[in-house]
């Protein structure tokens, strides 16, 4: 019986590589990025810009190397109420190696995150495989990061922190104008989870934050992309979040894409939706003592809305050399924060932010 | 039981072996920038970054990769 099944089986998966050779995956292609970005809101500002550089090796082998520098000038609601504003620089440099093996890419990534009191290594390892014909493409990926907390002006105090992800994918053609993919993500922590600058609140005055030294966390995204017309798309997407923290949450998004006077301008337009409940141990002003206690915002019960507008301009082109774009992206958040009181005034904090981004890109 | 796990073993594989319903020459509008889901590398990196900062949720954003399965 076995015996019989396991020949059939083989059969099977005969047929399926007998129906389908497969159809080598390319590389991605060569490709110069270069972005400045802004964001601002909440007495909180980050700008500077960005360099991705990617370049062909070889026929099926591709390097890629990226620059980011992040330029914070803080006087957060946090900041301003329980320490002095600031200003700091995160620079994040990366490289990374794609190498097409038949029809799967196989990635393999690293990054550096250098900020005078907080160091970041992360090692990313992606395969993705195209099966039944390419019509579906699944995706593994791992990635390991190993982070040290510093503070400033305290160099006794020296901690850890590290991070696992594990995440699969999968898009699907499900008809020659509609795509749609699910992603899963899994992440765990483990260390110095927290701020060593950050104060909670216990009847009414301030203490250090405790925060768990473990967290792990799940997140499934499902997405979908219909063309509408020959010139426009729809895109939407859902994503559910828990965690060991005890938050969950909620994002959606809505964006549709349109070329205007043919291919030369495509402009986007999106809404985003984020909602989350509050971590088990997270207090605006705890009545009692707890093992654990944070008074991060990032950690209560919020909603956020986005609104924004990426542009794109094909400044030039020749069909199978070069292209040369430039894109522009803004966007409007609104963040209520119902469980954070603004200790200026008694009041729920809330606050608007803007992001600006400008990219000019070249593909040859 | 070993015949009902024989059957739905055949029954997965044969669903493998389904011809494609689209085919590679159909998927010309799939590989157009417009249906891209990801298609600004740093903006989209940047853009992730500035919610993963202030939101307690994280990951599963398919910014790292996914495909689209147009190749």
């Amino acid at each position: 019986m076995l015996g019989r099944l396991a020949a059939r089986a083989a059969g099977l998966i005969g047929g399926l590589f007998a129906a389908h050779p497969a159809a080598a995956v390319d590389v991605p292609p060569n490709r110069a990025e270069a972005m400045f970005h802004v964001y601002d809101g909440g007495g909180m500002s980050a700008i500077g810009p960005a360099l991705l550089v990617r370049k062909s090796l070889a026929d099926r082998v591709s390097a890629s190397a990226s620059y980011y520098v992040d330029a914070v000038s803080n006087a957060s609601i946090d900041v301003v109420t329980t320490a002095s504003p600031f200003k700091e620089t995160r620079t994040e440099f990366g490289v990374g190696l794609d190498v097409a093996v038949r029809d799967s890419l196989i990635s393999l990534s690293m990054s550096a995150s250098r900020e005078p009191d907080y160091d970041a290594n992360t090692v990313s390892l992606d395969v993705s495989q195209e099966v039944f014909g390419g019509m579906t493409t699944v995706l593994f990926g791992f990635s390991r990061g190993s982070d040290e907390v510093g503070k400033k002006n305290e160099p006794s105090f020296l901690d850890t922190a590290r991070h696992w992800q594990y995440r699969v994918g999968v898009t699907q053609v499900l008809s020659p104008r509609w795509l749609a993919s699910v992603n899963l993500e899994a992440v765990s922590d483990d260390g110095y989870l927290g701020s060593p600058y950050r104060a909670a609140r216990v009847f009414g005055a301030f203490v250090p934050e405790r925060m768990p030294r473990t967290r792990s966390s799940r997140a499934v995204k499902l997405r979908s992309i219909t063309a509408v017309g020959e010139q426009a798309s729809v895109r939407a997407e859902y994503r559910y979040f828990w965690d060991t923290w005890d938050i969950k949450a909620h994002t959606f998004e809505l964006g549709g894409s349109r070329y205007f006077r043919g291919t030369t301008w495509l402009a986007d337009a999106f809404v985003r939706g984020y909602s989350q409940g509050a971590a088990l141990f997270y207090s605006d002003n705890a009545s009692s003592e707890t093992t654990y206690l944070t008074r991060n915002r990032q950690l209560s019960a919020f909603s956020s809305f986005g609104i924004g507008a990426p542009v794109t301009y094909a400044v030039a082109s020749l069909p199978a050399r070069y292209a040369v774009t430039a894109s522009g992206a803004y966007e409007c958040q609104r963040f209520d924060l119902r469980q954070f009181t603004d200790l200026r005034n008694g009041q729920p904090y809330a606050h608007n932010a803007h992001v600006l981004q400008i990219q000019v890109s070249a593909s040859f | 039981m070993k015949r009902l796990i024989a059957i739905m073993a055949a029954g997965v594989l044969a669903g493998c072996a389904t011809e494609p319903w689209v085919k590679p020459y159909e998927r010309e509008k799939l590989a157009d920038p417009v249906m891209q889901l990801s298609r600004h590398g740093l903006l989209d990196k940047h853009r992730e970054h500035v919610h993963v900062v202030r939101e307690g949720a994280r990951g599963a954003t398919g910014v790292q990769g996914g495909g689209c399965g147009c190749n």
